[in-house]
């Protein structure tokens, strides 16, 4: 990489930080329009339940009521990324309480409220099952009862009641390889309920204009697949559609699918008004998504010495009332319960279950944060009995570049062992750790891989009059940076500065096509996209130049701050400014310079290595990127209670685009990992949720944040992007939970099995191992 | 009913139902929309704004109550289109990712430096443990009101 490429490396202050902190970003929910009415929903208060009718004549009849929408607004099909099995607002039964049924948009939110509980919805109530084991019990209610009929991408079981997807896998000799282990352990974990907490609740703001084009401004992870979603979901053509990113409050998987976009146009549609609606955190927590909750077998095997040779892992995921992105969820969750290791012979069997309850889906980690904990708890009660230091262990069965992943992707690159090295130097690993009176301190260890690579990405990179480019990509920053991060890449490409290249809005009308702000993808993905329409205008550039400066491009060369000069000739008049290149395309030679990148993830698996079925084809899902983690705990023997005191977290970025950036996603992954591990769990009885506030639903806050959190960036560059780069956004969420689980062990000689790790739970196995 | 109060140093004159709380006055009836409700219960503090200096979760303060108050929100703290020393040690030590929460836990650090201006970590910590964020892990956070702190000391 030559030096011109200044821009990358650095952590400027991200492009919108300072907007942000002046309090001047504008979110969904603070967007005003004239004549602006505001939606409120009316929700299911049963779990199961046939609608029989609705009347909404007396919300209607209150005064600053426009319009009442139902099922029966509904102008499209059924929508689902992998299963078409659910509506915009509940069509024929309810399946989950809290699911939307109506809405209301009025003059205020205060009136839509209230007219939302005066639209009459009469029920017949039907039995639900709240629970995995009652959702396959014989003769269980069925969610479904067409699902046969449904669309669906990926092969779902048939006659399967409200089984809707299994998977499995099978490597080597699956479970036929335990015949080589000297020792086997077994063990059945159980991971809860988590909700994203994004701060920004779920907000949407839709227009139409004259002309019957409907513009949507929400807080999103993907505009492309809020414009899909409306298209499936109310049957508007894609041209008849505009969806845009506002400002957008947190997502971490939550808002990777539509949310309330579909309600919020049918409103704006009827009332011939533009609509928002914003949901009360209430309303997010019982009627959007959380994380999918559930139970894993798992079995590993090993030789004497250490060297793993078999896992099997059966695991049971409660996916709720609607598919969402369960089958997507379930398969990754399966590719990655090998574990990041040399395993020969490996069986995985996985299944997600329909039930009455808000659907779970995608959120940061998407199925390996259950698999990770329970298989890196597994690794530690392994090493244990193996009488090996659970780092040693590890990096002995660490993957490496060259070796081939579950699916039978091969790895080109892997930072792993260097992770773990990291984490053993920094942390001090074998130093005792003083507690206390009444507390006892530990540390664990975790290791961890997760994807950066999937779908599709466009970018485009316009030259602009005074030499300056915007690059327009289609991709949400949701928080995470990627605005300032591809920009950084953009310049990186031109010479720029950074304040030379301005990033658009996220908007369908203009941007290529993106999938989404999901599988820490981003920089990635999207940045191959950019690397490349930003190389596309810089040849232009060169043939500007060579024109300009009579030599052959050959020549040329870049220089700092958006000129192109003769090489070994270092004198202003053997140069062209980026503006006088711009001006000669505008106005006399060749016209506007813009360059065009289009990338798409393709890694087939290899059905010879690992025999698969029911499992979504994952080729689409590649490069992954490596990670470990050790952290330190203390646990008060009177109260149960775990404290984090401190975290090491190493994680491969392949080359660190915005290294500041990256810190923070460290931070704050394994703080949200952390709320996994000790606090985080939404509680149903029956198939009501009981804690859906921030006062009743735990995460960490300042007084629960670690002491200290050592972000520890590495640096091995992947062979497959142009620069280099890899993601990191989820895999410090991942590899949290089992560090910390293992740290209780090592502090207490507990082995647990079920998160999160509340006080309750641990001073009970404090109590009962006495 | 009628109530004036000052908003960020201007004499305003409001007109509102008796059950409409100060974050609703002033997102909606002022257009100041940088405090944020996004609990409605004053646990997490996005909607923090100093009511004579000091911090008041604005959803759980009813606007009729707060009649001849002086009211700062996250708009009023900079000056002549400037931010603020603390607005801008959030910037400057990448505190911020979405954002959401950002101008509760800036009022928040302001009003906590004004009474403490050489905190402690732990200080820092006990000020903000108001103040929910999901993004940053508060590292970045605690780092922020520290460097602010510094800029701050004469």
């Amino acid at each position: 990489m030559s030096d011109i490429e200044s821009a990358i490396g650095k952590s400027p202050p991200r492009l919108e930080a300072a907007e942000k902190a002046a309090g001047q970003a504008l979110f969904s929910g603070d967007m005003v329009l004239p004549g602006m009415l505001h939606g409120a929903l009316l929700t299911s208060p049963y779990a199961h339940a046939r609608i029989l009718s609705y009347d909404a004549s007396a919300a209607l009849a209150h005064p600053g009521v426009k319009a009442v929408v139902t099922a029966e607004d509904i102008t499209g099909g059924a929508i689902g990324p992998l299963v078409r099995d659910e509506y915009a607002l509940a069509r024929g039964k309810t399946r989950y309480i809290g699911e939307p049924v109506a809405a209301v948009a009025a003059e205020s939110e205060a009136i839509a409220r209230l007219a939302a509980r005066l639209v009459e919805v009469e029920y017949e109530e039907l039995p639900a099952v709240a629970t995995i084991a009652e959702a396959m019990a014989e003769g269980a209610p069925l969610l479904h009862e067409d699902f046969a009929d449904y669309f669906k991408i990926y092969p779902a079981p048939e006659n399967g009641g409200n089984l809707m997807t299994r998977g499995e896998a099978v490597m080597g000799r699956g479970t036929d390889g335990f015949d080589e282990a000297d020792i086997v352990v077994e063990g059945v974990y159980e991971v809860g309920a988590q909700y994203h907490a994004y701060m920004e609740p779920v907000s949407v703001l839709a227009a139409f204009a004259p002309d019957g084009r409907v513009t949507v401004w929400s807080s999103t992870q993907s505009i492309f697949r809020v414009q899909a979603n409306l298209h499936e979901g109310l049957g508007i053509p894609m041209t008849k559609i505009r969806c845009v990113a506002a400002r957008v409050g947190g997502g971490f998987g939550g808002k990777a699918e539509v949310s309330g976009e579909l309600v919020a146009v049918m409103l704006a549609r009827k009332a011939a008004a533009p609509v928002r609606l914003v949901l009360s955190r209430d309303e997010d927590m019982t009627s959007m998504r959380a994380r999918h909750p559930g139970t894993l077998r798992v079995k590993t095997g090993a030789k004497a010495d250490g060297t793993l040779v078999a896992r099997e892992v059966e695991l049971w995921f409660d996916a709720g009332a609607y598919a969402d992105d369960s089958p997507a969820v379930l398969s990754v969750s399966l590719q990655y319960a090998r574990g990041p290791y040399n395993i020969p012979h490996v069986h995985v069997l996985g299944h997600a279950v329909y039930t009455n309850k808000l659907r779970f889906g995608a959120f940061r980690g998407f199925g390996n944060p259950q698999a990770s904990f329970a298989g890196e708890s597994q690794i530690d009660e392994l090493a244990e009995k193996l009488g090996i230091d659970p780092i040693e262990l590890r990096i002995k069965n660490a993957i490496k570049a060259g070796d081939r992943w579950l699916g039978g992707q091969t790895i080109t690159s892997s930072a792993l062992g260097d992770a773990l090295r990291a984490v053993r130097a920094a942390s001090d690993w074998t130093r005792p750790r003083a507690a206390p009176a009444g507390c006892k301190r530990g540390l664990g260890v975790s290791a961890v891989a997760h994807t950066c690579a999937f779908l599709s990405a466009g970018a485009i990179v316009r030259l602009q009059g005074d030499g300056t480019v915007i690059v327009n990509t289609g991709a949400v920053d949701i928080g995470q940076g990627s605005d300032t991060a591809l920009s950084q890449m953009c310049a990186a490409a031109l010479g720029l500065d950074i304040e030379q290249v301005s990033f658009a809005t996220p908007d369908t009308d203009s941007a290529p096509y993106n999938y989404g702000t999901v599988a820490s993808r981003v920089t990635y993905t999207v940045g191959h996209a950019v690397h490349e329409a930003a190389m596309a205008v810089r040849a232009q550039l060169f043939d500007h130049a060579a024109a300009m400066l009579e030599c052959a491009p050959e020549r040329l060369e870049l220089r700092p701050g958006g000129r192109v000069g003769v090489s070994g000739e270092p004198a202003r008049n053997a140069e062209v400014s980026f503006a006088d290149i711009a001006g000669r395309s505008l106005y006399a030679v060749g016209g506007p310079i813009t360059g065009s990148g289009s990338f798409m993830t393709s890694d087939p698996l290899d059905p010879e290595h690992t025999k698969t079925s029911g499992l979504l084809d994952l080729g689409v899902l590649s490069v992954r990127s490596f990670g470990a983690q050790a952290v330190e705990v203390e646990v008060d023997e009177a109260t149960g209670a775990v404290r984090v005191v401190e975290a090491w977290c190493a994680h491969d970025a392949g080359r660190a685009v915005n290294p500041g950036a990256i810190e923070s996603q460290i931070h704050g992954a394994f703080t949200q990992g952390m709320g996994y591990a000790l606090t985080e769990e939404l509680l149903w009885e029956d198939c009501r949720l009981v804690n859906p506030s921030f006062m009743d639903y735990k995460f960490p806050g300042a007084m629960e944040a670690p002491e200290r959190i050592n972000a520890i960036v590495l640096e091995t560059p992947e062979v497959s992007h142009p620069l280099g780069v890899k993601g990191v956004a989820e895999q410090p969420l991942v590899a949290a939970a089992p560090a910390i689980n293992n740290a209780v062990s090592a502090a207490t000689g507990l082995r647990l099995k079920r998160i999160p790790l509340t006080p309750e739970r641990v001073l009970n196995a404090l109590l009962a191992k006495g | 009913m009628d109530i004036s109060l000052r908003i960020n140093g201007e004499e305003c004159a409001l007109s509102v139902p008796a059950s409409r709380t100060l974050l609703e006055a002033l997102r909606d009836d002022m257009a100041l929309t940088g405090a944020k409700n996004a609990c409605n219960q004053g646990v997490c503090g996005s909607c923090t704004v100093l009511v004579d200096g000091m911090p008041v979760n604005a959803c759980l303060v009813l606007a009729v109550n707060v009649t001849g108050r002086d009211i700062t929100t996250i708009e009023g703290l900079g000056e002549g289109g400037e931010l603020s020393v603390v607005q801008q040690a959030f910037v400057d030590a990448g505190a911020i990712q979405c954002g959401f929460c950002m101008s509760g836990m800036i009022v928040s650090a302001t009003a906590f430096l004004a009474h403490n201006p050489m905190p402690s970590r732990d200080e820092i910590r006990t000020a903000l443990s108001g103040n929910l964020c999901r993004c940053s892990g508060y590292v970045r956070v605690f780092d922020a009101v520290a460097l602010a702190a510094q800029r701050l000391s004469p």
